[in-house]
């Protein structure tokens, strides 16, 4: 009778465990669904606003392809980098995790320097968010993807430290597989920004 | 799955999968790039392969990388998605119905 509660009890843990990660992942996912409406509602609003320069630059006026094209392989390149981290991870393997995961930051890390570079420069020209409702609704979208980038890589740093601290348990792996969701979501988001907003500003 | 990581996790994809969705992404943006640097194309058929490009893209990284299918979860991601892109027109296809012809109307009257 005891055992039998025991087992009983046992596998109904396990049971709840493995539960727990599907639902843990799926609540993510609600919570990204609701961060596309986030960037909807910008990109709606970037492109209500995108004609009122004011008299101050355009699109075509301030974007630089060449340096977008970069930044667009640094994000995919280090969302295609977590997923090798993912795969390293289901094979057990602590040490490519780790190095997956730094390699990944290092990209991002990049992506958001030439992202802060290209904000300083273009208030340094005088073209900040306050010039025109075309730049004020530019800076809010682009600003608002960075931000949760950095969000990433603050959350890439917090697990790296969980994974030498506990390595790969039940407790770290849905952790990673969240963020991996979040950084490939970040990607999608990307590429809707370098289309809508860049490549369609020049034209 | 964090209880059999020996089993074989389709749903966590393989080298093979992530290596084609970055392959076709890079395709993916390296056409558009191209189309609107080198601007041979009218403007109209620009913004066409820049949109379609976009979509495709989109599509490859939710397969690939987010592995976005209709059997996890009995479907309830794809399901949720299917319901905030739904959101999504209405949110942004309504405020630029609404505001073109707000502008219009400013301008004639």
């Amino acid at each position: 009778m005891a055992t039998d509660t025991l087992h009983h009890e046992g596998s109904a843990d396990h049971h709840e465990h493995h539960d727990a990660a599907g639902t843990k992942l799926f609540g993510f996912w609600v919570y990204l669904m609701s961060d596309l409406v986030i960037f909807g509602s910008l990109f709606a609003t970037y492109a209500v606003l995108m004609k009122g320069t004011a008299a101050g630059p355009t699109a075509a006026d301030i974007f630089e392809l060449p340096f977008v094209l970069v930044e667009t392989f640094l994000l995919l390149f280090s969302s295609f980098t977590f997923g090798m981290g993912v795969l390293a991870m289901n094979a057990e393997r602590l040490g490519q995790v780790k190095a997956w995961l730094a390699i990944t930051f290092l990209l991002g890390a990049a992506f958001v320097g030439m992202e802060i570079y290209e904000f300083q420069h273009l208030i340094h020209e005088g073209y900040g968010p306050d010039k025109s409702a075309f730049l004020s609704s530019f800076f809010t979208l682009v600003g608002t993807h960075g931000l949760h980038v950095t969000f990433g890589l603050i959350w890439i740093l917090v697990m790296l430290i969980q994974l030498y601290t506990k390595g790969l348990n039940d407790m770290t792996r849905p952790r990673i597989l969240c963020l991996s969701l979040f950084w490939h979501f970040l990607d999608i988001v990307w590429i809707c920004v370098f289309s809508f907003v860049y490549l369609m500003g020049v034209l | 799955m964090s209880h059999s990581p020996t089993s074989p996790t389709n749903n966590h994809g393989s080298v093979k999968s992530y290596v084609t969705g970055l392959v076709l992404s890079l395709i993916l943006t390296i056409i558009p790039f191209g189309v609107v640097m080198s601007g041979t194309l009218s403007v109209l058929t620009t913004i066409i392969v820049v949109a379609v490009t976009a979509v495709l893209q989109i599509l490859v990284q939710l397969v690939m990388f987010m592995h976005m299918n209709t059997k996890a979860d009995e479907g309830w991601n794809v399901m949720s998605f299917v319901f905030t892109l739904t959101i999504l027109v209405l949110v942004v296809g309504g405020s630029l119905w609404i505001m073109q012809h707000l502008h219009l109307n400013m301008m004639i009257g």
